[in-house]
C-alpha cells in the first residue's frame, strides 16, 4: 500500500484514506459562455495523462477531508512532492530537481 | 404511541457485547454529538462555551469529564458528550463564525478494550495504531474495512470507535472477526 503524506495532517497516511481527484492546476475560466466548443472541450475534457510525472489533486477523504496537490510519477507511483491546495504550481526546474 | 416530535433512531447494534481472553467489545451508551465546523475564532468562542479548548493540532483531542473534542480536520471537530444532553451543548444563538450540527443519532460507538484491542482494530484498519504513532488521546477519522470511522484512543489498551449508525452491523462483524484473530 502507498503511504501518502497529507500536508494538512502533516503526517503519513495509508493510501486507502485518499481519493485521486484528477489533474491539478486547471483554472475554471470566468467567461465560460463566451468560449467556443473547442475551447470548452479542451478545458473541460482534455487532460495531459502523461506517462511520467503528473500534477494531481488528491483528497484526504477518509481523514481530514481536505483537497491538496501532489506530484506523482505515474510509472513508479512515487509521490515526489505534496503541497496545499492554492499553493503555486512548482516550476519545471523544481520538478526536474525532484526527479533526480 | 411514539412522540412524533422526537426521533427514535433504530440502533441495530445497541447492547451488543463480545469478550474473549484478550479483548472486550461493547456498544457504547448513547451520547450527544456535534459535528462542528468553524473559523479559528469560532472554535475559540465555542471552546469557551464548552469549557474546553478545541485542539488545533492534527490528531489531537481534548477531554473534560464526560466531554471530548476531537480534531477531525483543519476546521472540523467532533464533540462527544457521554453524559449531558444535546440541548445543553448546542449553541443557543446563530454565529457567523461557526456551524454546529447535531449528529447524535448519526453515529454509534463501540468501546474496544483489552490487550488485544490494538490487534483487533488493525485487522481492518490500515493505520499504525501502535502507542508510539497513536498515543492515548489521539483522534482520527480513518477507514475500517470499507466504512469510514472516527477512532479515539481513550487508554493504553482501549479505543472508542465511532461509525455511522447504518454501518454498525458491518463494523461490528469486522470487529468480531478481528477479535477472534487477536485472540491467540
Amino acid at each position: 500500500m502507498l503511504v501518502i503524506h497529507c500536508p494538512y495532517c502533516q503526517a503519513e497516511r495509508p493510501e486507502l484514506e485518499f481519493a485521486n481527484a484528477g489533474e491539478a492546476h486547471i483554472v475554471r475560466p470566468n467567461n465560460m459562455s463566451d468560449m467556443t466548443d473547442a475551447e470548452f472541450e479542451k478545458m473541460f475534457f482534455v487532460r495531459e495523462n502523461p506517462k511520467g510525472v503528473n500534477l494531481e489533486r488528491w483528497r484526504h477523504i477518509h481523514g481530514c477531508g481536505r483537497f491538496f496537490n501532489a506530484i506523482r510519477h505515474t510509472v513508479s507511483d512515487k509521490f515526489l512532492k505534496v503541497y496545499k491546495a492554492g499553493a503555486p504550481r512548482p516550476s519545471d526546474a523544481e520538478i526536474a530537481e525532484l526527479m533526480k | 404511541m411514539a412522540n412524533a416530535n422526537v426521533a427514535t433512531p433504530n440502533n441495530p447494534t445497541s447492547g451488543n457485547r463480545f469478550a474473549n481472553s484478550s479483548v472486550t467489545i461493547e456498544a457504547a451508551a448513547p451520547a450527544a454529538r456535534i459535528s462542528f465546523r468553524a473559523t479559528p475564532k469560532g472554535a475559540k468562542d465555542f471552546g469557551k462555551t464548552l469549557g474546553i479548548d478545541l485542539p488545533t493540532k492534527p490528531g489531537l483531542s481534548a477531554s473534560n469529564s464526560s466531554l471530548s473534542a476531537l480534531w477531525i480536520g483543519p476546521d472540523e471537530w467532533l464533540i462527544i458528550d457521554t453524559k449531558n444532553s444535546i440541548n445543553s451543548l448546542m449553541p443557543r444563538r446563530e454565529n457567523a463564525n461557526f456551524c454546529a450540527t447535531d449528529v447524535s443519532h448519526r453515529n454509534v460507538a463501540f468501546i474496544i478494550s483489552g490487550d488485544g484491542a490494538e490487534n483487533t482494530l488493525c485487522a481492518s484498519c490500515p493505520r499504525d495504531l501502535s502507542p508510539a504513532a497513536f498515543p492515548v488521546g489521539t483522534a482520527s477519522r480513518t477507514i475500517f474495512g470499507k466504512a469510514e470511522v472516527v477512532l479515539l484512543r481513550i487508554g493504553k489498551t482501549s479505543f472508542r470507535l465511532e461509525c455511522w449508525r447504518s454501518f454498525s452491523p458491518y463494523v461490528w462483524d469486522l470487529l468480531i472477526d478481528g477479535a477472534q484473530d487477536a485472540h491467540i
